[in-house]
């Protein structure tokens, strides 16, 4: 059962990040909130690909045949980091935008609408 | 709906998605105990299949190229997104209003020393990682990041106009369409060969030396000079919409 702890870890920090999306006060405050909740997907996958007792997949100074853990949830997350950099970069360039046309960064207070 | 209403909703949610989260990971086999088949057969074969000794790369670049190229075109657009959102408009005047609230404090030469000598390994460090991606870890998207941190450096130094000099250049604009545009042209070539679009079809090379695994050295070095490119537009357009007044100053 211990070694179930990781996915649990994994659905706690995801259900905080969801907690703090649905609770927040500010948008810079639920954009982090959406990258903390991405970061848990990033625990998922290392304790799914993990194999005791492995060792990094790269074969630059080990012979080939070591055991090693799984490569493949690594590519996935690698990408996954830098984009998610740029697309929270995305979401925040609209909080600035959101601040100079509404003079608030309260989600609740967003209310205008104009053409 | 009130906040309160809100959070009773979210909690009766989360509840429910917590019972399905833990039905879920008690029939997962216990972390350590990795059965999943991909994994072993593509360690067992990327080294000898594709002549490159790091297998996440091998993966990424060519495995699932595919898949890749479209993480690629998230990143191209989402900064894309940026330079849209923040382009400069007619009625801006009102950004130079920003007030530091103080005065800046001239940088030391013990600040413009020190960031020169670090500049100098973080480009080293970034070119390095761009192009071993496929031996030891590291390629294209983790040397990017590094080579586009290197600007802020100059910026940090107090280095203004440099800085402004660097990020504005035609190279930058260039990069990040280039790299994008490189990637998706190898995986095009392939096709004019009679292979498969992104098919590995440059000669493999020895294991272990530079010029080795075909196209995933290639896609490595157009995704890294793409990332690097995208990032210092990204840092570029942030710094205007920050400290605006200073930089239009200098342009």
């Amino acid at each position: 059962m211990i070694l179930h702890v990781p996915y649990f870890i994994a659905a706690w920090i995801f259900l905080w990040g969801l907690y703090g999306i649905v609770t927040s006060k500010n948008l810079v405050h639920q954009v982090i909130c959406v990258a903390v909740l991405q970061t848990s997907t990033y625990v998922l996958l290392l304790s799914v690909g993990y194999r005791a007792g492995g060792t990094a997949p790269v074969f630059a100074d080990i012979p080939v045949g070591t055991p090693v853990v799984d490569p493949l949830v690594q590519a996935l997350m690698l990408t996954d980091i830098v984009v998610e950099a740029t697309v929270a970069a995305l979401l925040l360039s609209m909080v600035v935008k959101a601040n100079e046309l509404a003079n608030t960064v309260d989600p609740d207070e967003l209310r205008i609408l104009t053409g | 709906m009130s906040s309160r209403a809100r959070l009773i909703v979210f909690l009766v949610g989360a509840l429910g998605l917590a019972t399905v989260f833990a039905l879920g990971f008690c029939d997962l086999p216990p972390m350590g105990d990795y059965r999943g088949p991909y994994g072993y057969v593509v360690t067992q074969v990327a080294v000898f299949e594709r002549h490159a000794t790091d297998v996440v790369n091998a993966i990424n670049y060519d495995y699932r190229a595919f898949d890749t190229l479209g993480e690629e075109f998230i990143l191209f657009a989402s900064i894309l997104g940026v330079l849209l959102i923040f382009r400069p408009s007619q009625n801006s005047e009102k950004k130079e209003s920003y007030d530091p609230g103080q005065e800046d404090l001239p940088a030391s030469d013990a600040l413009h020393v020190t960031t020169q000598g670090i500049m100098g390994i973080m480009i080293v460090f970034g070119v390095y990682l761009t192009t071993h991606g496929q031996l030891t870890p590291g390629g294209g998207f983790q040397g990017g990041v590094v080579l586009a941190s290197t600007p802020i450096l100059v910026y940090l130094a107090g280095d203004i106009e440099a800085f402004q000099g660097i990020t504005s250049s035609a190279l930058v604009k260039f990069s990040e369409c280039g790299g994008a545009a490189g990637y998706a042209i190898l995986g095009l070539a392939a096709t004019v060969f009679g292979a498969h679009f992104l098919t590995n079809v440059v000669p493999l090379g020895t294991t272990g030396d530079l010029f080795s695994s075909g196209t995933i050295a290639i896609i490595s070095v157009c995704v890294g000079i793409e990332v690097a490119g995208g990032f210092v537009q990204l840092i570029r357009v942030y710094l205007r919409e920050i400290v605006g007044a200073q930089l239009k100053e200098q342009e």
